[in-house]
C-alpha cells in the first residue's frame, strides 16, 4: 500500500490568526496620539506594534506556503492591504469601532484573554512554524492581559461614570464572543491535523477567567451561550460594516500606490 | 582565530539603534552564525513580534560584514526559543546602567500575570536607590518600563524582564 502524503497547507488557518491580530492591532493604532494619558497613549501603541508584528509573522508564513514551486505569488503586504472584506477572516469583536476607552479597554481584555489561552495551546502544534510563533507571541500576550484587566477592575470598581461606561461596553460587545467559540471549517480542519487546536476546549476556562475580573470589577457575572449565536461569521468572511471603513483607511496608500515605499 | 570568532566580533561593534549603549551580541539576539565555506548564516531571533528595530538591525549586520568582506551573508529570523532577557550579558546590563536605565531583574517576577503586581524593586540607575514606582508598564520602547525613584525623583527607564 502506498503511503498517503497530506496535502493539507494550514493556510486559511493561518490568515485567520493574521487577520485578528492585524484587524485589532490597527484599531488599537487608532488611538496613537489620542490616549487620555500620554502613559496610556503609549502603552496601546505598544499593544498595537505587538499585534501588528505577530501579524507579519503569521501573513509571512501563509505566503510562503502559498508559493508555487518555491515561488512566491503573494507577499505579507499583499495579504494585509490588497484583499477585500470578504477575504478577511477576523472574527467580529476586533473589528468593533472604538467607541470610548472603557469599550476598547474591554475588547482588548476579551481578545487577549482569548489569545493567552490559545497560543498557550498551539504551542503544542505539530506545525514548527506556528508553535514558534505562539511562543514568541504568548509572552507578549500575557503583557496585554495584565494591562487590560487591571484596566477592567480599574474602570469597573472607579466611579460612577466609569462603571457605567463599562456595563455599556459589555452590552455592547458582548453578543460578538461566542463566535470566538465557534469553529469554522478550516479551523475544525487545522484541528484534525494537529496544526491547530480544539478552540471550543477553552470555552469554559475563558468565561471563568473573564468572570473572575468582573467579579473584583463589581460588574454583574456574564454568562455565553452559543445557542443564541446566529448572526455573521466574520472568521468566514461575512463582517460587520466596521471592517469596510477600517480597511479604507488601513489600505488606503499601498491600494493607491501598489508597491510604495518611505 | 576562527572565521565565525571574527564574525562575532564584528557583530559585537553593531548596536541596537533604540538603545545605542548596547551591542547586538550584548543584546543577546545573535544565536549562532554558522559558516559553509565562503557564506556564512547569521540566525537571529526579534526581542518582539513588532520591534521596528529588527529591519535596522538587519541591515547594519549587512553593512558591517560587507565592510569587512563578508558578503555572501545569509540572515535567518529565529523564533524559537523566544528571546528573553536572560540572554543580555552581565556586560551589557552594565553598559545599560550606565546609560541611565536600568537593567532587567535576574528574578523575572513581573512577567507573572498577577494583577497590579509592584512588590518587585527596581534600582534607580542615578542614585542606587530601591525606593521607586512603576509608572506604566509601557515606556518608550517596546523592551521598557517607565519608573520614577522616590528618593531622587527623577523618572528612568526599566529595561523590562521578558
Amino acid at each position: 500500500m502506498s503511503k498517503i502524503v497530506s496535502l493539507y497547507q494550514p493556510t486559511d488557518f493561518i490568515v485567520h490568526l493574521a487577520d485578528d491580530a492585524l484587524i485589532l492591532g490597527h484599531r488599537n493604532s487608532e488611538w496613537t496620539g489620542h490616549g487620555p494619558i500620554l502613559e496610556q497613549d503609549i502603552a496601546l501603541s505598544n499593544i498595537s506594534l505587538d499585534l501588528i508584528g505577530q501579524a507579519r509573522n503569521f501573513y509571512q508564513y501563509a505566503a510562503k506556503l502559498y508559493s508555487v514551486s518555491g515561488k512566491p505569488v503573494v507577499t505579507e503586504d499583499i495579504l494585509a492591504y490588497h484583499r477585500d472584506a470578504w477575504d478577511f477572516k477576523n472574527c467580529l469583536l476586533v473589528e468593533q469601532s472604538n467607541g470610548d476607552w472603557a469599550k476598547t479597554i474591554l475588547r482588548q481584555f476579551l481578545v487577549s484573554q482569548y489569545q493567552f489561552l490559545l497560543y498557550e495551546s498551539l504551542l503544542q502544534s505539530k506545525d514548527a512554524t506556528i508553535s514558534a510563533i505562539s511562543e514568541k507571541a504568548l509572552k507578549e500576550v500575557s503583557y496585554h492581559l495584565r494591562w487590560s484587566s487591571e484596566w477592567v477592575i480599574r474602570l469597573g470598581d472607579g466611579t460612577e461614570e466609569s462603571h457605567k461606561r463599562m456595563l455599556n461596553a459589555v452590552s455592547e460587545l458582548w453578543m460578538f464572543a461566542p463566535e470566538l467559540f465557534t469553529k469554522t471549517n478550516y479551523e475544525k480542519e487545522a484541528e484534525a491535523n494537529g496544526i491547530g487546536t480544539d478552540i471550543s476546549s477553552f470555552k469554559p476556562k475563558w468565561l471563568q477567567k473573564v468572570n473572575d475580573i468582573f467579579r473584583e470589577a463589581t460588574l454583574s457575572s456574564v454568562v455565553l451561550d452559543s445557542e443564541e449565536w446566529h448572526t455573521l461569521s466574520g472568521k468566514e468572511g461575512r463582517h460587520t460594516e466596521h471592517l469596510g471603513y477600517l480597511l479604507a483607511e488601513m489600505q488606503f496608500m499601498q491600494r493607491a500606490y501598489p508597491g510604495c515605499e518611505w | 582565530m576562527s572565521v565565525k570568532e571574527e564574525i562575532l566580533e564584528i557583530l559585537n561593534g553593531v548596536n541596537d539603534p533604540e538603545v545605542p549603549v548596547l551591542s547586538i551580541i550584548d543584546l543577546g539576539i545573535v544565536r549562532d552564525v554558522k559558516i559553509n565555506n565562503d557564506a556564512a548564516e547569521i540566525m537571529i531571533t526579534p526581542t518582539y513580534s513588532g520591534c521596528p528595530a529588527m529591519e535596522v538591525i538587519k541591515k547594519n549586520i549587512q553593512r558591517s560584514l560587507a565592510e569587512h568582506g563578508y558578503k555572501n551573508l545569509k540572515l535567518t529570523t529565529v523564533l524559537s526559543p523566544a528571546w528573553t532577557t536572560d540572554w543580555m550579558t552581565e556586560k551589557g546590563k552594565e553598559k545599560l546602567k550606565a546609560f541611565g536605565i536600568a537593567p532587567p531583574m535576574p528574578k523575572q517576577h513581573i512577567c507573572k500575570p498577577e494583577l497590579f503586581h509592584e512588590g518587585e524593586a527596581i534600582q534607580c540607575p542615578l542614585c542606587n536607590s530601591y525606593n521607586t514606582k512603576m509608572i506604566s508598564r509601557f515606556g518608550s520602547t517596546p523592551c521598557k518600563a517607565l519608573y520614577q525613584c522616590n528618593d531622587c525623583l527623577e523618572p528612568f527607564d526599566y529595561f523590562k524582564c521578558h
